[in-house]
């Protein structure tokens, strides 16, 4: 027995068998689980949503998520103009489809973000946002567009949903981070975002976002209260990175075009 | 190693030969995975059952393996059970095998999977190269749920996620241990237990690799 199985023919063949054998199992499971897996994966997408922009159900079934998300339009914005584009600009056909993170290292459908503009520490943006919009009989009521960028780990990704004026903010949640666990991991903790809630982005002017994050908290009789928000203890830098990319993304680099459109109502 | 029963294969790897405490393997995964209870137990099945089949299937196909690539065929049935667990839980365990993230993947370098697929199942039957899986997973399990239990209760004051402490984030009085929630905690909870076994069980005392000699001196200063 041990002469014949270690002859070179006899490893190629075990060898190959194995392969073949152990491939179609592998492939099998992924193509057959394929759909379950895209399904969590937008279901888990729409969830975030529907959290920061308050609309979330109590421990919601898959079902009431898909019914409560299909009143939300889905819109590809250009941020440079910020006018809508249709889905075939960035080759989709559905603009669900569209992925603006996998654009963002796209040449053609991304811009390079200077540094001294880099704000929130992304080095590329994406030329197409993919926003998700809520109307109620022709009326604007909520819009919920996607943001990320750097805290101290990681790239935090969220969303930020602001009421029917474009100007105040009804939530905001971040769904994929890296941050310390009980320190700047507490960007998820329901009593800080609850916070967010109500606070104005733009001053008066319209154009400049302010939104702050105030150590020490923000006290009874700060100024421009409106604007701010208190840091989280013992994580400066994770602070900082979010109202960083807060201030990005509102800026006039990414959603404030668009945003000013909509209040006027030209898109 | 051929005259080892079915119980003992099962049970010895629990307390008498633990992969983890004993053997000190797999503290790459016990670290990472450990800081809430949810995702440490499906990291745990997910172990038991990468474990448990691969010294099966290895167990099978032992007296067809050339010696050549003997390691080489473990690693390409370990790697695939892998990624088939690993798109299970994609598939019906979304949100917890987002926070496994890569772990679930990196079982495949866990090296009690290996270790008991070489060190086992190439000599035994496939009945009891099984229960010799199914007992090793079991080991790794006993202890990272050990080290998840007072990580997860410590650092966030709960338990499979229902809080126990109420944390002074949420309104309570339990200042959170913040250490307890980053990965080299469980290295101090590790050792803490494997020093309780050790006690429990002097005879997996490690002697010394040298003696201290006693100071003398046959001078005065």
């Amino acid at each position: 027995m041990a002469k014949s199985k270690e002859t070179v023919s006899r490893t190629i063949i075990v060898a190959l068998v194995l392969s073949v054998f152990f491939s179609v199992i592998v492939s099998t499971a992924a193509v057959m689980l394929k759909p379950l897996q895209v399904k969590n994966q937008n279901l888990n997408i729409k969830t975030n949503i529907l959290s920061a922009a308050d609309m979330l159900p109590q421990d919601a079934s898959p079902e009431e998520i898909e019914q409560v998300f299909s009143e939300f339009d889905i819109k590809l914005v250009n941020l440079k103009t910020g006018e809508y584009v249709e889905p075939g600009f960035v080759g989709v056909e559905d603009p669900m489809k569209y992925d603006m993170y996998k654009a963002a290292s796209n040449p053609q459908l991304s811009t390079d973000i200077p540094a001294d503009q880099d704000k929130a520490g992304i080095g590329r943006r994406p030329d197409v946002a993919k926003i998700y919009i809520l109307r109620e009989n022709g009326e604007l009521k909520k819009v919920v567009l996607p943001i990320h960028g750097y805290g101290l780990w990681s790239t935090l990704y969220g969303f930020v949903s602001l009421k029917g004026n474009a100007n105040t903010i009804e939530g905001l949640g971040f769904y994929q981070h890296g941050e310390t666990p009980g320190l700047g991991g507490e960007v998820d903790n329901p009593r800080w975002k609850a916070q967010w809630v109500g606070k104005v982005v733009y001053g008066q002017d319209m154009t400049e976002p302010k939104i702050q994050l105030v150590k020490g908290g923000v006290g009874e009789n700060a100024r421009n209260k409106e604007h701010k928000v208190d840091a989280l203890s013992g994580a400066t830098l994770t602070s900082r990175g979010v109202q960083n990319l807060v201030n990005y993304w509102l800026g006039d680099r990414g959603y404030a075009e668009y945003l000013k459109n909509l209040r006027q109502g030209e898109v | 190693m051929s005259g080892a029963s079915a119980k003992q294969v099962l049970f010895e790897p629990i307390f008498s030969n633990n992969p983890i405490a004993l053997q000190i393997l797999g503290i790459c995964s016990a670290l990472a995975v450990t800081s809430s209870m949810s995702v440490t137990i499906v990291m745990c099945i997910s172990v038991i059952a990468v474990t448990a089949f691969s010294s099966l299937a290895v167990s099978l196909i032992r007296s067809q393996i050339p010696a050549s690539i003997r390691i080489i065929v473990q690693m390409t049935i370990i790697a695939s059970l892998v990624i088939v667990v690993d798109q299970l839980l994609k598939a019906y365990a979304y949100e917890i095998s987002k926070q496994l993230s890569v772990f679930v993947g990196l079982i495949i370098t866990n090296c009690i999977v290996m270790g008991r697929a070489e060190g086992f199942a190439m000599q035994n039957g496939p009945g009891l190269s099984f229960l010799d899986g199914v007992g090793n997973g079991l080991g790794y399990s006993v202890l990272l749920l050990f080290v998840g239990f007072w990580r997860e209760l410590f650092g966030s004051g709960s338990l499979f996620g229902y809080t126990i402490l109420t944390p002074v984030n949420e309104g309570g009085w339990y200042v959170t241990n913040g250490l307890l929630l980053l990965p080299p905690s469980a290295f101090f909870i590790i050792g803490l237990s494997i020093w309780a076994l050790r006690t429990w069980k002097p005879e997996q005392v490690e002697d010394l690799d040298y003696k201290l000699s006693a100071h003398k001196t046959s001078e005065a200063f």
